[in-house]
């Protein structure tokens, strides 16, 4: 016999709710629904890395419309994840100016090193490849951003080395108001 | 060297910080503005400077400024674009990261102009470190009086915040960038009405890039016509040029506009020309939408006059011989660069970015994209260089929005310089497909 156990409704933790408040306030009142992106942004890091159909529910009861409204605008944008993801999720950019200094061959490096094929998840379930758009970047390719970092000029085995090796005791946190992150050394010595 | 108005003091340490960016003179056109001058010299001077706009459109500031209704009553926004995300444009990143007062400054100083009480910063979602920067930045603001109310006693008040797109190319199209701040998916508006009349909220609207929003800032320090006297004609001031690719120094580059594209390129100030001793085969001089051109396309114009980096130079020709400056998203390509790989790419991008709204770029990019991977990879026909030619002609102006544009002006122009390169894919599928392979030779037809 199957468990007849209702799934547990995913909750917004104190500080994910108290974020939310905030950025309520930078919308007029009946404009609520302006704040989608960002909640949708804090669901995903909150709720390990995905929304899942109960999450947006989540996130649509929070804003008070109709869930529909929510689906339709998480399925457009490329960012939110609509299946389970593994830990670090490794957003490799593919666009022209990333391929002319190596993204394909950094692709085929990640898939060999990882065990994980662009699109889905190692099995140990540590990395998730998948392969996004221009990240605007374009200096410092080729590049790959895992949740607000991004990693630049991956262009020798021990660029991504590095970059593995620090994402090894990595811990992700929920998105905080503020929180900062390492800055990618493009921006540290312009 | 040129004169560098928004990046003087990128390098000092700790100016992201409000009391540095202080010490160094900032703020000083938001006391000025307010203290000094009434909403509509703002404008003027915006108007006498000639800024025009610096995603990539090339408008003109002052008077994309002049068009904003202001009906009695209504709550009018400038809403600044830092959705940047056409493939080699990464200037605004560079900007806001570093000098995040700028951006809040040339805001300020904005939104007194359009009178707008709230105003909003819409960043690319993928930059969520530096929309915790700059809110880091605005907070300092209001502590020191520069946003909130009765701003520095003036009587005007104004709100500024900062909010996330979620990854979509389209959100950088204003209309589209506006559905998204209201929580929608990014399908770009008809128009009319135009922004200036029913933008965000239905109400009138101003869309900037960062890089227009900040260079406000020195406008107003020195006034339009004192900003007006750098650059050539009608390319006035600086521009900020996101330079990738085969470069031996890629990076972002503030320079007077007016500089001959082949000093940009070669010299040691600039670019440090083509990295590994190679030679220029090619440049997509102002992002991935404007036309490529081949070396000696860009380099001088077709009646022999050295290519400048402005936005007259560079047209020069129509879309025949020439391009645009675009966003300054400078893509140089060596001589190993299979350019059907490359527009195959770009392709792939436009497609992946539409949003689908129009049937025409929808289907279009989709097709483009298969056919170009069909040559890529050693399949297709003479025939199918046509096609492409043709599809692309039946995108452009068939949308509501300048993405088909934006898909069709990359694949027509590879086809016009390049076409040799796509017939030799056809002829010589086996060398074409060899890992690694590029057509080298001279640009005969097969």
């Amino acid at each position: 016999m199957e468990p007849t156990t209702a799934p547990t409704k995913p909750q917004f933790s104190p500080a994910a709710q108290a974020e939310i408040k905030r950025l309520l306030t930078h919308y007029p009142e009946d404009r609520s629904k302006s704040a989608l992106l960002p909640i949708l942004h804090i669901a995903q890091a909150e709720f390990g890395g995905w929304v899942s159909p109960e999450v947006q529910d989540l996130v649509a009861e929070t804003l008070g419309i109709k869930p529909i409204e929510v689906y339709e605008v998480a399925t457009f944008y490329t960012q939110y994840n609509l299946k389970p993801v593994g830990k670090h999720v490794l957003e490799i950019c593919r666009t022209g100016p990333c391929m002319l200094r190596g993204s394909d061959e950094l692709t085929a490096h990640l898939e060999r090193i990882t065990g994980a094929k662009v699109g889905g998840t190692s099995p140990d379930g540590t990395f998730t490849l998948k392969e996004v758009e221009c990240l605007a970047a374009c200096g410092f390719a080729p590049i790959v951003q895992v949740r607000e970092k991004y990693y630049e000029q991956l262009d020798t085995p021990e660029a991504v080395d590095a970059m593995l090796n620090e994402l090894k005791s990595l811990v992700h946190r929920p998105i905080l108001p503020w929180e900062e992150t390492g800055l990618p050394n493009s921006l540290k010595n312009y | 060297m040129g004169r560098k108005l928004l990046t003087e003091h990128i390098n000092v340490e700790g100016i992201n910080t409000f009391e540095v960016y202080r010490k160094h003179g900032g703020y000083r056109s938001v006391e000025k503005a307010l203290k000094t001058m009434t909403p509509d010299e703002v404008v003027e001077e915006v108007k006498k400077s000639g800024l025009r706009g610096r995603g990539g459109a090339g408008f003109p500031t002052g008077m994309k400024w002049s068009f904003l209704a202001k009906p009695e009553g209504v709550p009018r926004y400038l809403v600044c674009n830092a959705d940047e995300s056409e493939p080699g444009t990464f200037k605004d990143r560079q900007l806001m990261s570093k000098l995040p007062h700028l951006l809040i400054e040339g805001m300020i100083t904005g939104s007194y102009a359009l009178g707008a009480r709230t105003s909003y910063i819409y960043i690319r979602g993928e930059l969520l470190y530096v929309l915790r920067i700059l809110e880091k930045a605005i907070a300092e603001a209001y502590a020191a009086g520069f946003l909130g109310e009765n701003i520095l006693g003036s009587g005007y008040s104004l709100d500024l915040h900062v909010h996330p797109g979620a990854g979509a190319y389209i959100c950088g199209e204003e209309t589209a960038l506006l559905e998204s701040l209201e929580g929608k998916r990014g399908n770009p508006r008809n128009k009319p009405p135009f922004p200036a009349v029913q933008g965000l909220y239905a109400r009138p609207t101003v869309v900037n890039n960062v890089e227009t929003i900040a260079a406000v800032v020195p406008i107003i320090n020195e006034g339009g016509d004192e900003y007006a006297k750098l650059g050539v004609g009608k390319s006035t001031g600086t521009k900020l040029i996101s330079a990738c690719g085969h470069l031996n120094k890629p990076g972002i580059y503030e320079i007077e506009l007016g500089v001959p594209v082949e000093e940009f390129i070669y010299s040691d100030e600039y670019c440090g020309g083509i990295w590994k001793g190679r030679d220029l085969k090619a440049v997509v001089a102002g992002g991935s939408s404007v036309p490529i051109l081949p070396k000696e396309l860009i380099l001088k114009t077709a009646a022999g006059e050295n290519r400048l980096m402005t936005y007259e130079s560079l047209s020069d020709g129509g879309f025949v011989t020439g391009t645009m400056l675009g966003s300054g998203g400078f893509i140089a390509m060596d001589e190993t660069t299979c350019i059907v790989k490359n527009t195959w790419n770009f392709s792939r991008f436009y497609h992946h970015e539409s949003c689908g709204q129009c049937s025409p770029c929808r289907e279009g990019t989709g097709w483009m994209e298969k056919v170009l991977h069909r040559l890529e990879h050693g399949h297709g026909s003479m025939h199918d260089i046509d096609l492409l030619v043709s599809v692309a002609k039946q995108i452009e102006g068939n949308t509501i929005c300048p993405l088909g544009e934006a898909a069709a002006w990359p694949v027509a122009a590879a086809v016009r310089h390049f076409r040799h390169e796509f017939e030799w894919h056809v002829t010589h599928p086996k060398e074409a497909t060899a890992p690694g392979a590029a057509y080298r030779g001279p640009a005969v037809l097969a």
